[in-house]
């Protein structure tokens, strides 16, 4: 277990920025902090670095005690390697001397040399002489990876990696990243309000809401099997209908009853059931029975958002050349995977 | 709309000619006296020529040269250490010092040089002192010396290397330091291998403007006895009367002043990549240790204290006791220092304007490389513009003098232009345009075009333009141009000194003219409304917080 938080709290005058927040990251693997703005996600990330000192709660890191209320090991000694939201690229310095500012225990020659394997690795070698303001944004960032990736940190942060590049280019260099980062096998954890941007880079997921973590999930789990209505609601799309449990994976709705594993609540209990817009299937044959109330075209397929005879909304994935006219009426199957269902 | 539109690009070719004129005529007051230098220089007398090099040129250059790199050296030690202190560090008293460490601006060098000589010299009351308690004084650095004359201008020009080192200490934002400590860097060594290096263009700017305040100096050397181009061309012009020579020691100094010059638009144009662009949050103090916390404190405040407090305690003391001194020729000295910036500022606001207001409208290649020659005044010392300014006025003279003589014979009037107000507001718009230029052009760049637009598009254009919108947005602006013209008039003094009509003499001359006698205590008086006022844009400039100067 290399990264290790438990129950971590930092009280700003105003609010209490982490209300108790653990969890714990393997070794190897890369982790991601997801939350809206001000859920406290940041302020995570920079108590990790030892930027901002803890009021209650444990860092640890290898076992190793890294912050707890007094105590604060200095940045410079935790091994922690950090990618800044704006890069904090040092103006002054070529991009060869900024990967290799971390390395001053090598030699001259030494450092170098592993600067431009760095500069090597994330596709930058033709730009080692050049000033960070020659540099397109992309750019700015696979250096400012390269930089804390020199020293060969033990974990590396990143704090909002993609969020000043446009939408092209983040999805093309999360991947890079997430290839960077699992070719050095490297431990990682980012930050992010963007959902996309956290399931192309990480293994291990956790949102946050409030200084606190929803739900340390796979991205697959968070999506099929929120933990809480919050997550349910941030991840993904979907609309929630009223039912009841009348059995083991059995929850009776006015669309019929929806069988599927998952939904370990007491028969007879009001619940809300959680329909994803891909648990919603187009059916000509089914007697079930929607209107077309929106439809917005996505390429391969459309989503549609339909009404019930008794006036619920659905939302419902349907492949391209079914072309729905708004006002039609088509027939759907409810079908999904996992029942995730909340109580009432 | 288009019809709008239209009639708006049918002035605009109309007018294109007539502020072109305008801003090449506003040009001439600081074009003319480098025309004329540049002239003198390459057509060199022999005679002046063999004169100079063998007895002059090599003591003066020397004496400028260790004047400014000791100068150099020491205001930007000061300036860095305390910049650093009061943007980066905690300690007892900081958010005092960080304005109080301004005021030194208020002290023109040539006060702070009488103050100190008055003070310090072998009969003031410090080595008096020394000699009724140790019997000596003699073992006591003589204090009108070159290094004399560099430690009072270090103190005067420190702050330009503060305020501009400070805003790179403050804008850098934390995030490049805390960059380097998840690299594995303490916090002292992060500043040492980030900060400083990242603050250097604006420290080498800063460094080159208290060197060309150095090359400028008039007043300060002339006090420490001290032979440097300024004095020298002040002697030439005046004891020597030799035009001449005055003429080629301009033409040598000022290629000094070019480098510092160079130096200095070099420095900020490095500067503009540097800017951190997160600045959002303000950067956690170092926290000193409490041995270093006492020291910080106990540096800053003796720097206030040599700078500011002790001079203004001592020119306060004289003052009150010359205070027999105030009779009805001060009535005089004031009206005419008070005439003398209000006219300045009047002549230069309005050019400023003119020059911003074109460069909004008409903004080309052209306009801009109008307004740097027309700008470029603030660089070039008052002694080279001053005998600049006169020598072209003095040949208008003669030959106006000549053709007058042909036509009426002996009983033509004389003609006396050189004595004149007109020739000493030349001299100053010529060396203060950009004092006045820079906060008017920074106020129009702040009225948006859209707001133009939207005003045209409503049907006002033109000078209901300028008078509904632009005036009433710029007034502000204007009056801060306005101040700080005025004032650096009321401070200024080798132009008055070498241009001004006989006998006007005005409180900077009066200062002057005491010093010159070794009457320290009697300039006192004069000097503290000088200091009085010199306190306005100090108090501007901390009231706008650390701005860039």
């Amino acid at each position: 277990m290399w990264l290790e938080l438990e129950s971590v709290v930092r009280q700003f005058p105003t609010r209490r920025a982490l209300d108790g927040l653990s969890f714990r990251l393997p070794q190897g693997s890369i982790g991601c902090l997801l939350g809206p703005s001000g859920c406290g996600k940041t302020t995570a990330l920079r108590a990790i670095a030892g930027f901002e000192p803890v009021d209650a709660g444990v860092i640890r890191a290898h076992g190793k005690l890294l912050s707890q209320p007094g105590f604060s090991a200095p940045p410079e000694e935790r091994r922690i390697g950090m990618v800044f939201q704006d890069y904090a690229l040092f103006p002054h310095l070529n991009v060869r001397d900024n990967v290799a500012f971390g390395l001053h225990r090598l030699a001259k020659s030494a450092r170098e040399a592993r600067a431009l394997e760095m500069l090597e690795i994330v596709g930058l070698a033709d730009y080692a002489m050049h000033f960070p303001h020659q540099l397109s944004g992309g750019q700015q960032q696979r250096v400012a990876l390269a930089r804390a990736l020199a020293p060969e940190p033990e974990l590396v942060l990143l704090d909002e990696p993609f969020s000043s590049l446009d939408v092209d280019l983040r999805e093309r260099l999360g991947a890079e990243v997430r290839a960077v980062l699992k070719k050095l096998n490297a431990t990682a954890l980012l930050v992010t309000h963007d959902q996309q941007e956290a399931f192309a880079v990480a293994d291990i997921v956790g949102v946050m809401r409030d200084g606190r973590l929803e739900q340390w999930d796979s991205p697959y789990n968070l999506y099929h099997r929120p933990a809480t209505r919050f997550v349910a609601d941030f991840i993904g799309q979907g609309v929630f209908i009223p039912g009841e449990v009348v059995g083991p994976g059995e929850v009776r709705t006015e669309l019929g009853v929806v069988r599927a594993s998952g939904v370990h609540l007491q028969p007879g209990r009001p619940v809300d059931l959680l329909l994803r817009p891909d648990d919603v299937i187009h059916d000509d044959a089914s007697p079930l029975r929607a209107e077309v109330c929106q439809r917005s075209f996505r390429g391969a397929e459309f989503l549609y958002t339909l009404k019930t005879q008794s006036g619920a909304i659905l939302l419902s994935l349907v492949p391209s050349h079914h072309d729905h006219k708004i006002g039609e009426h088509i027939g759907i199957r409810i079908e999904p995977d996992h029942v995730v269902a909340f109580e009432r | 709309m288009s019809k709008h539109g239209a009639s708006a690009l049918a002035t605009h070719h109309k007018l294109r000619l007539t502020p072109s004129v305008v801003a090449l005529v506003l040009c001439i007051p600081a074009l003319a006296p480098l025309l004329v230098i540049a002239y003198a220089s390459f057509s060199p007398d022999t005679e002046v020529w063999k004169h100079l090099s063998q007895y002059v040129l090599p003591e003066v250059t020397a004496n400028t040269l260790l004047l400014v790199a000791q100068v150099a050296l020491l205001s930007g030690v000061l300036g860095t250490a305390l910049a650093w202190l009061t943007a980066m560090c905690e300690f007892p008293g900081r958010r005092f010092f960080e304005w109080a460490l301004l005021l030194p601006l208020a002290v023109p060098a040539y006060v702070l040089a009488f103050v100190a000589v008055g003070f310090l010299d072998y009969a003031g009351p410090f080595q008096t002192l020394l000699r009724e308690v140790f019997g000596s004084s003699s073992w006591f650095p003589r204090i009108r010396s070159l290094g004399g004359a560099a430690f009072v201008l270090s103190l005067a020009t420190y702050p330009y290397v503060y305020l501009l080192a400070r805003s790179a200490f403050l804008t850098q934002g934390r995030r490049a330091l805390e960059a380097a400590q998840s690299l594995g860097y303490g916090r002292v060594a992060a500043s040492w291998k980030v900060a400083l290096p990242m603050a250097r263009p604006w420290i080498f700017a800063g460094i080159a403007l208290t060197a060309m305040e150095t090359l400028a100096d008039f007043g300060a050397v002339y006090i420490f006895n001290v032979r440097t181009f300024t004095t020298a061309i002040y002697g030439a012009w005046f004891g020597m009367r030799s035009v001449n020579t005055a003429l080629q020691l301009a033409g040598v100094l000022m290629l000094f002043v070019l480098a510092a010059f160079v130096l200095e638009r070099r420095s900020r144009a490095n500067a503009n990549f540097a800017l951190a662009r997160d600045v959002s949050r303000e950067s956690p103090r170092l926290v000193l240790s409490p041995v270093m916390r006492r020291f910080a404190c106990a540096f800053a405040a003796t720097v206030f204290a040599i700078a500011f407090v002790l001079p203004v305690i001592q020119l306060a003391i004289w003052a009150y006791e010359n205070i027999g001194d105030l009779d009805v020729r001060y009535i005089g000295f004031v009206s005419r220092s008070l005439l003398l910036a209000a006219s300045a500022a009047a002549v230069i606001v309005a050019a400023g304007f003119v020059l911003a207001y074109m460069l909004r409208r008409f903004p080309s290649k052209l306009s801009h490389a109008v307004i740097r020659v027309a700008t470029m005044g603030y660089a070039i010392p008052g002694t080279v513009l001053a005998v600049g300014v006169l020598v072209p006025i003095i040949y208008l003279n003669n030959t106006f003098q000549d053709l007058l003589r042909d036509w009426f014979g002996d009983g033509a009037p004389l003609l006396m232009f050189q004595g004149t107000l007109v020739a000493v507001l030349l001299g100053y718009m010529a060396r203060f345009l950009a004092v006045g230029f820079n906060p008017i052009e920074s106020g129009l760049q702040r009225i948006t075009r859209s707001v133009d637009e939207a005003a045209i598009s409503l049907g006002v254009s033109g000078t209901a333009l300028l008078r509904q919108i632009h005036l009433p947005l710029l007034r502000t602006s204007l009056a801060t141009a306005a101040t700080l013209v005025f004032v650096d008039v009321m401070k200024e003094m080798p132009i008055t000194l070498i241009v001004r009509p006989f006998g006007w003499d005005t409180l900077a001359i009066r200062v002057f003219e005491m010093t010159a006698e070794g009457e320290w205590q009697r300039a006192a008086l004069p000097a503290v409304a000088i200091v009085l006022a010199g306190l306005i844009p100090v108090a501007l400039l901390t009231r706008r917080g650390a701005h860039v100067a």
